[in-house]
């Protein structure tokens, strides 16, 4: 399938419903906290939708643009998710699967700022068997670990890791991820294990979070996403079930068919039945 | 901070899961007043589990929406008395619940009764193995109870949560398919076993030709659409592979939403509070009977509900840490080998193997928590242990409890762990693996217990309690030995390649096992090296019950569930026709 044009329809598909599906904004309501913060803009579309919303038209990548990331955080991430898990003949690698937004959203969100992590000290580093013990959220590990491992990379080849030959990235990789490459602020293995761990997840969540583009990883791994009811498969045995993946959103916005339960219902892609 | 007196009750339970709502239901019916307290928030199968948001692997089962908030609440963890522990900042090994229903939402389901063996551990390994059958630290004991004292209240537990399976012995009659191994029944299961899939029927097929007796792995996912003894109507499993970790959409996986408490709910003598966290137990001041519990309320007021019974049934950690924190009973000591609080913490010894094909297609997202078949040929004492260096063992099984890619995306050892040979394995693997596991069973240590952390505390200002935890010899020659027999079975298969990792090393608090945790509380005949009698009474206030793992004096080589099940009942029981007959210690 051609990845641009799915893109656009599945933007398409996001604006229609925008104009459509949103309820009539409450005139009464405040207006948001405070009207610097990026998120006014969008909250005064949602308040004028007579304004905005009907002639609103879609703005390719406005959805990727990156909230926590900066410039040379975000070309250090997409280097290295392009060597963790490579474009080939197989399909998209995580970069073009969207990865780095991503990891971008999760660094932006709870999971960045460790919402759900005990955080009260001491501090001590502990035995791997204790588990992670830093005290830095990983937004904060992906900011010193990215700034360090760039640093050494201009000591030691004159240049960021994003400008690197792509051997070398794999070297620094190995290095981070072995410890033979030593950071200031946070142990280099738990940096790498955070970002190849965030990378495969960005490549295998539900698209909704930002990866996985046009179900990439899914598609690699033959994984139908919303499920079917199997009842009636689980007892078919070594038969391949092979289908278009289905996500969250294709079913919440109605491009999926589902059955009464609310289980997807598949279109196979092989023949048999 | 001045706390608000409430009404008395007649019971109070500290915890709304699988245990707190068994018994909230059952003394509810008794005529009781009952309130539930619950840490966490209501949920529901609606809207909670709906389609198809439910179906979000990130959400559920890698940031772990449905588990404890550790930012609030955790433990700490080390391996060895002489170590310093540090909390578990993140969750891993283990996912403890925390809300309506606590971790009985989002269980596989697998369960089972342990074996008669099981419960008297000790004397039985030195009736057949001599009096050095158990290593010199190890605290194994019996539980004070037999497999015949909780026939009926397994039975009563099976019927309750609608299980699907197929009995091996009906009143001591061996039955064909069944698993030959267990304790004799009362009766078969309420509802048929699962339907397999090709894994399952493959696993079963080469244990078969191996000589062992393979069979559906007991079920709480509903193989038919059940009516269970409360009335509550559970509709069929589908097989859509979100069970572990996740509700289910369907309320068809057996859980206190679907199986206890809309029943429990519609009692005028039940009243349910959530985001209530307990706080404490308070006491009387001869500090021989409870009074009231303190809790704090979502908004940060704090009350005192007094009430005539307390139940904790706050899971294993809540459990002991309450008792820990009241002064109920006299802590463990591992130097002197005294007290009973936090005494013989164990946990599951589980392993695995995985067998890769060229030529298969295992659909592996397919399945159900607790699809599977199992061979028990390697429990307990089902086999002659003599001159092997161990006691006890686990089952051998092939489940497919229905994978999903984040975490489960097997390739072949050897493989890299990222890159294009990664991506190219991971491309041509999925669905082309399946799975083993030895579910073994850990004994109890006097280095293996539980206690108040000095240093580190909870969102509430209270201490942490503090694991200290490792795997001694006896189980890492079972797991050795164990691995080996799945190695066996899965060879048999002809697979293309096989990894296979017997359990070794030091306990990891980072990846995950099994929330299996089990003692800390535990139940016997002696006050000397028990916390709870063997009705799960308190033997120094008799007016708390402790209800749950918590009360296993080590653990087996099954899920532990339907023995929490089997044991809240029994409590129940107790309760109903000799406590209130008799407040006090219940007597033999
Ligand atoms: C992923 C997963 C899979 C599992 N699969 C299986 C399986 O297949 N088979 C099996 O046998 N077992 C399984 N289990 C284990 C099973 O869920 C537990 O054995 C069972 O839920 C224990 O019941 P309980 O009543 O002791 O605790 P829970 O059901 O967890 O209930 C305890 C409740 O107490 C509440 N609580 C704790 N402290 C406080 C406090 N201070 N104040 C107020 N409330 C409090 C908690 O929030 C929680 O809701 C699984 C568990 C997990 C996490």
């Amino acid at each position: 399938m051609d990845l641009s044009s799915s893109r656009r329809n599945f933007l398409k598909a996001v604006t229609a419903l925008g104009a459509a599906g949103l309820p009539p904004a409450d005139a009464d309501a405040p207006p948001p906290a405070s009207a610097s913060a990026p998120a006014a803009g969008s909250g005064t579309a949602l308040m004028h939708p007579a304004h905005h919303g009907a002639h609103r038209g879609a703005v390719p990548g406005e959805a990727e643009a990156f909230q926590c990331l900066t410039g040379p955080e975000a070309a250090f991430v997409e280097a290295a998710i392009g060597v963790l898990i490579p474009a080939d003949e197989l399909g998209p690698g995580a970069r073009e699967a969207g990865v780095a937004t991503f990891i971008d959203r999760q660094l932006a969100g709870a999971f960045g700022t460790a919402a759900r992590t005990y955080r009260l000290g001491p501090w001590p580093e502990g035995t791997p068997e204790q588990g992670f013990q830093s005290r830095l959220t990983p937004r904060e590990i992906y900011r010193a670990g990215i700034a360090e491992s760039d640093a050494y990379c201009r000591t030691h080849y004159g240049r960021g890791f994003d400008a690197l030959e792509a051997l070398q990235r794999e070297e620094v990789l190995k290095g981070l991820e072995a410890g033979s490459i030593a950071l200031e602020s946070v142990a280099a293995p738990l940096f790498f294990s955070l970002l190849l761990a965030n990378t495969q997840e960005g490549f295998f969540a539900d698209p909704m979070y930002g990866g996985n583009r046009d179900k990439a990883g899914w598609r690699l791994a033959g994984f139908p996403g919303v499920a079917a009811a199997y009842v009636d498969e689980i007892g078919k045995h070594n038969v391949p079930y092979r289908v278009e993946p289905v996500s969250i959103g294709d079913v919440q916005q109605g491009r999926a068919p589902v059955d009464a339960h609310g289980h997807a219902l598949h279109t196979r892609l092989d023949k048999r039945s | 901070m001045t706390a608000t007196r409430l009404k008395p009750v007649d019971v109070v339970t500290v915890g709304v899961g699988v245990s707190g709502t068994i018994l909230g239901k059952e003394l509810t019916d008794a005529g009781l007043q009952v309130v539930g307290l619950e840490r966490g928030a209501p949920r529901d199968t609606h809207p909670d589990f709906d389609m198809p948001g439910i179906h979000d692997e990130l959400k559920y089962s890698r940031r772990f929406e449905l588990m404890q908030d550790l930012s609030r609440e955790t433990l700490s963890f080390r391996n060895a008395p002489g170590e310093t522990a540090l909390p578990m900042r993140q969750l891993g090994s283990f996912l403890p619940g925390e809300g309506v229903g606590g971790a009985g939402v989002h269980w596989n389901g697998q369960t089972w009764r342990f074996l008669p063996w099981d419960f008297e551990t000790r004397s039985r390994s030195i009736a057949r193995y001599g009096k050095d059958a158990l290593a010199a630290d190890c605290t194994s004991q019996d539980w004070g109870v037999s497999y015949a004292d909780l026939e009926a209240h397994y039975d009563r537990f099976e019927q309750v949560y609608g299980i699907g399976g197929r009995a091996g012995n009906l009143h001591g009659e061996i039955r064909p398919g069944g698993n030959p191994f267990e304790g004799p029944r009362s009766r078969d299961y309420p509802n048929p076993p699962m339907q397999d899939s090709y894994a399952t029927a493959l696993f079963a097929q080469a244990s078969t030709a191996l000589g062992y007796h393979s069979f559906p792995m007991p079920s709480a996912n509903m193989t038919r659409g059940y009516t269970n003894p409360y009335g509550q109507t559970l509709g069929p499993c589908v097989y859509c592979g979100y069970c572990e970790r996740f509700g289910c959409e369907m309320g068809a996986k057996a859980s206190p939403q679907t199986a206890v408490l809309p029943a429990l709910l519609a009692s005028p003598r039940y009243q349910l509070r959530t985001r209530a966290n307990v706080l404490r137990v308070n006491l009387d001041s001869q500090r021989k009977r409870a009074v009231s519990v303190s809790y704090v309320d979502a908004r940060g007021r704090e009350f005192e509900q007094p009430a005539e019974i307390v139940l904790l049934t706050s899971y294993v950690f809540g459990n002991v840490r309450h008792l820990l924190l009241a002064g109920i009973g006299r802590p463990y000591d591992p130097v002197a080998n005294q007290g009973v609080v936090g005494r013989n913490y164990a946990y599951q010894c589980i392993s695995g193997v995985t067998a890769f094909f060229e030529d298969k297609a295992f659909n592996p997202f397919m399945g159900a928590g607790a699809l599977g078949q199992v061979v028990d040929e390697f429990n307990g004492d089902n086999f002659d242990h003599s001159g092997l260096g161990f006691v006890g063992g686990g089952f051998i099984a092939c489940s497919s409890t229905g994978t999903r890619p984040i975490e489960s995306h097997p390739v072949p050892p050897g493989t890299p762990r990222w890159g294009g040979a990664w991506k190219k394995a991971v491309a041509h693997y999925s669905g082309r693996s399946l799975g083993i596991v030895a579910h073994g069973a850990v004994q109890s240590y006097r280095t293996n217990y539980l206690d108040i952390d000095p240093t580190y505390r909870d969102a509430c200002g209270l201490p942490l309690l503090r694991m200290t935890f490792d795997f001694h010899d006896n189980e890492r020659r079972m797991s050795e030995y164990l691995t080996a027999r799945a190695e066996a079975i899965a060879r048999a298969l002809a697979p293309s390649a096989v990894s296979a990792a017997a359990r070794s090393g030091r306990y990891s608090i980072v990846p995950y096992q099994s929330t299996h945790n089990t003692g800390g509380a535990v139940m016997g005949a002696d006050p000397a090296t028990s916390a709870v009698n063997p009705y799960l009474q308190s033997w120094d206030v008799p007016n708390v019950f402790v209800v749950g793992a918590s009360a296993f004096p080590q653990n087996a080589g099954y899920n532990p569930t339907g023995t929490v099940g089997a044991l809240s009942y029994r409590v129940a029981d107790a309760i109903r026709e000799r406590y209130l007959q008799r407040p006090g210690p219940i007597a033999g």
